[in-house]
């Protein structure tokens, strides 16, 4: 296996051509059909008039070369994607390569990373590019040989014929191949015989990260390109009133100061005089909308929760009268702070606009999106515009919105040359996009034998839209329950944060369902197959979660954590279903001189067929580190609109001496990928936070926990 | 400005720059080495971990002019191939993620190496702790840290 790591489509076009032969195959993302494939000739690729956004080529040489077109952020599609391709091809991975494709199709779909849905959204069209190219190879050594094609078989990159025993490499067929009709219906192989799919492979681009290869956006460099960096307010709700940069401009390097919306960009020729000449600049600000601090959220969400202006997400039953006749009610709010997200790589974007054109280089997670916002900011056509994509340094959904993106090109525009913007880490911090603060309130009706008979959740939060999941666990499970949420507009910008809205809810779903499961006096893992199984012998309106995939997870947490059984481990339990996968954790606390020390989490997981085991394995223990770190110790709190934490000094991450030993477990059911790179996060909060009770006592409802009254004195993270 | 000449993976560079600047700007924007990354600026995350006469250092917070004539040794210079026993386990254990502070980590690894090639699991904590890695690969690097110092015994 070889990659490339950069490469641009025309040369990409030119690798597979040189072969001088072989097999070239174009298809569509876009369509499942394998009709929509098609071979490409010597022809079309000189004269540029290919339309697909994917391809697999086959050289004489027996070189097999897949396009991964997805941004690469840390999720390994650029490695899960290509061994997809080659299960069905039954090649040889060894001699695979694998390109990154730039952006300049006219038709891409989801070239995109988000919402855990690249190897889901993919799955199919992936398998059937392989398959296809599989049976032409083997139609080829049929016709060249005259033998009939049901008795030759295909294995690690030759086409076989048993009974003589004679056998081809793929090389060798290409170039009879690709004279033949592209089959429309090919056969997928059984997934029991999968040998690539379910293996771990290692990353296709270890060797270059481990030597320090330029694989960034921050890496990219163009000769005669300036840097910039942007000023932007330093208080939500503020705008420029004026500009003195007269100092800033004076200083060694400097070549410009450009003020434009509410940006005041420095640029020159290094990062460091750029950096140096900001400090300098003189901005005054004035209010245009509203200056809010933490305190005004924290009596904002206790008035709104008291709001009838509510939108009612989802109604079963009569609540009013469940909970007029419960034998218990229980009723707790949970709280969440704004997050940044931190990738460790901060935003960049180089761009150079031109009268005839534009030319983008960097990372993002939404390419297409971005080019089209840009091209609308210059009112250009979109296919006067190239977006060249980088290796993205984490996202974590920062990376969704276009926004620095913009920034790069107008301010390309306007100083009519090729710059590089940089987010410095305090810019990133302080920036903007952050994870929605929300607060819930949970109320729960039980009736005299314990069964949950009334279940209400509300929501506020700030910039977050629907702050809810109506239709998850335990909606279905209920008779009489109400989901309702309300929205604060804020000048405080927020953006989808990884596992948007799940990766706090789940938190204070699990902590509260823990806590109704004891009022009721039952086991809480009991509590909640009880449930699932009403939801399934009786649903109360739509169930739109797989109830045996939860229980699987359930069970299957249950039996590998031994839960219930270990002396002086107090065991917390949490199960999340979220972007269509089903993770259950528990977490393991012990009390070392009278202080909890979380020990360990067991995490049982079901994302479908597990397409890299050592990709998938390592994002569902990372998913569980960052949800941990966050819930344990991060915060952005805000007084009059600044955002109160600027860097790593006083926003803490989870570093390596606060990770708990974490065992992940598949559960194998043969299932379509369902995604992996949300959904081991949310279970985590919940988890954790019923350990820690059943340790201490002690329940807690708000993040950071680290930070809460009821772990004063504790230094959460500790170990043994 | 002034004129730094800088002994750098065994070579000598010579570039202008202003005294304050950081070393990582130095390799980054003048030399063109960008395998040392930039994280915050503030020494607390590690991601622009160089080696400085061997020992690792934040090279975003090291002034170039306070390099003098010590030996700089970045990432790009760890080993001739790309096999230095650090980098080789970080490849079998199949570390990275997002990839990006994995430099600033084997740097760090590897000064931690060099002067105790046989840490306890206590010892790689402490070394460790002060490099970030946002995907949460935590795990993976004590382990392969824990395999060099095997392969190195």
């Amino acid at each position: 296996m070889e990659t490339l790591t950069k490469t641009n489509r025309r040369d990409f076009l030119k690798l597979a051509a040189v072969a001088g032969g072989g097999l070239f195959l174009g298809f569509h993302w876009n369509s499942a059909e394998a009709s929509a494939m098609e071979v490409i000739g010597a022809d079309a690729m000189a004269e540029g008039t290919i339309n697909f956004n994917s391809y697999l080529s086959i050289s004489p040489e027996n070189v097999i070369t897949i396009f991964s077109p997805n941004p690469e952020l840390g999720q390994n599609i650029k490695t899960s994607f290509p061994m997809i391709v080659a299960e069905e091809l039954d090649a040889d991975w060894t001699k695979v390569k694998v390109v990154q494709a730039a952006l300049d199709s006219k038709k891409y779909e989801r070239q995109l990373t988000g919402g855990s849905g690249a190897i889901p959204h993919s799955w199919e069209r992936l398998r059937k590019a392989g398959a296809t190219a599989r049976q032409m190879l083997i139609e080829a050594a049929a016709q060249k040989w005259n033998i009939a094609s049901a008795s030759l078989t295909t294995d690690n990159g030759f086409v076989i014929h048993q009974e003589s025993g004679r056998r081809w490499h793929y090389g060798e067929l290409a170039t009879e191949a690709s004279a033949l009709p592209v089959p429309s219906d090919v056969k997928l192989k059984d997934k029991k015989d999968f040998k690539i799919i379910g293996t771990a492979i290692h990353n296709v681009d270890n060797q270059e990260m481990i030597t320090g290869k330029p694989l960034y956006g921050l890496d990219f460099y163009r000769e005669g390109m300036l840097h910039a960096m942007i000023q932007r307010p330093l208080a939500f709700g503020m705008k420029i009133k004026s500009v003195d940069s007269a100092a800033a401009k004076a200083m060694p390097g400097i070549s410009d100061v450009v003020v434009f919306k509410n940006n005041v960009a420095v640029v020159g020729k290094s990062t460091w005089q750029v950096n140096k000449a900001r400090k300098l600049l003189k901005i005054e600000y004035e209010a245009e909308g509203a200056i809010e601090s933490t305190a005004d959220h924290d009596r904002l969400f206790k008035e709104l929760l008291e709001s009838k202006a509510t939108t009612v997400r989802r109604k079963d039953g009569d609540v009013d009268t469940a909970f007029k006749n419960a034998a218990k009610v229980i009723s707790r709010e949970y709280q969440c702070p704004f997050l940044p997200h931190n990738p460790m790589e901060p935003m960049n974007f180089f761009a150079h606009v031109r009268e005839d054109g534009v030319e983008l280089v960097g990372p993002t997670q939404t390419p297409e999106m971005a080019r089209g916002e840009v091209a609308k900011l210059l009112n250009m056509a979109p296919d006067k515009i190239t977006l060249e994509l980088t290796r993205l340094g984490g996202g974590f959904g920062r990376r969704l919105k276009a926004d620095y993106v913009l920034e790069a090109a107008e301010l390309s525009s306007l100083i009519k040359a090729p710059v590089k913007v940089i987010w410095t880490r305090e810019d990133e911090m302080t920036g903007g996009s952050y994870r929605p603060a929300v607060r819930y309130r949970f109320e729960a009706a039980l009736d005299k034998e314990g069964n949950m008979i009334g279940y209400k959740l509300r929501g506020v939060g700030i910039n977050s839209g629907n702050c809810t999941r109506e239709d998850n666990f335990p909606s279905g499970a209920v008779d009489h329950l109400l989901i309702d949420s309300i929205e604060h507009k804020s000048p405080i910008t927020t953006g989808a944060w990884r596992a948007p809205i799940t990766n706090f809810l789940a938190f204070a779903e699990q902590a509260f369902i823990d806590e109704v499961a004891a009022a009721a006096g039952k086991d809480p893992i009991q509590f909640r197959l009880s449930l699932l199984d009403k939801a399934k012998q009786s649903p109360v309106g739509a169930v739109k979660y797989g109830i045996d995939r939860m229980k699987t997870v359930i069970q299957l947490a249950a039996e590998k954590s031994n839960w219930g059984t270990k002396k002086d481990v107090s065991q917390g339990f949490s199960v999340y279903f979220s972007h269509r996968s089903y993770v259950a954790q528990v977490a393991e606390v012990v009390m070392v001189n009278g202080k909890p020390v979380i020990q360990k989490i067991i995490a049982a997981a079901d994302c479908g067929v597990v397409v890299n085991l050592s990709g998938a394995y390592q994002q569902v223990r990372g998913g569980i580190v960052d949800g941990l770190g966050h819930a344990l110790y991060s915060n952005i709190t805000f007084k009059e609109g600044v955002p109160e934490q600027k860097n790593f000094n006083s926003y803490r991450l989870i570093r390596m001496k606060e990770i708990p030993e974490v065992d992940v477990h598949f559960v194998n059911n043969g299932i379509d990928p369902t995604g992996l790179g949300e959904p081991a996060l949310p279970p985590t909060g919940g988890a954790v936070a019923n350990a820690l009770f059943k340790a201490t006592g002690k329940r807690l409802y708000h993040q950071p926990f680290s930070k809460q009254e009821e772990m004063k004195g504790v230094n959460l993270g500790d170990r043994l | 400005m002034a004129n730094y000449k800088l002994q750098i993976n065994g070579r000598s560079y010579e570039t202008e720059t202003e005294a304050d600047t950081p070393l990582l700007w130095v390799l980054r924007d003048h030399l063109g080495l960008v395998g040392t990354k930039y994280g915050c600026g503030i020494a607390q995350c590690g991601a622009c971990t160089v080696h400085l006469n061997g020992n690792a250092v934040r090279s975003c917070s090291l002034p170039v002019s306070a390099v003098g004539t010590k030996k700089i040794t970045t990432i790009e210079g760890l080993s001739a191939h790309g096999d230095h026993p650090v980098q080789a386990a970080w490849h079998e254990v199949d570390v990275a993620q997002c990839g990006y502070c994995q430099a600033g980590q084997i740097m760090t690894a590897s000064a931690l190496l060099a002067k105790n090639p046989t840490p306890t699991a206590e010892q790689i904590d402490n070394a460790m702790n002060g490099n970030i890695c946002r995907c949460g690969t935590y795990h993976r690097i004590h382990e392969a840290i824990t395999l060099a110092s095997s392969k190195m015994k």
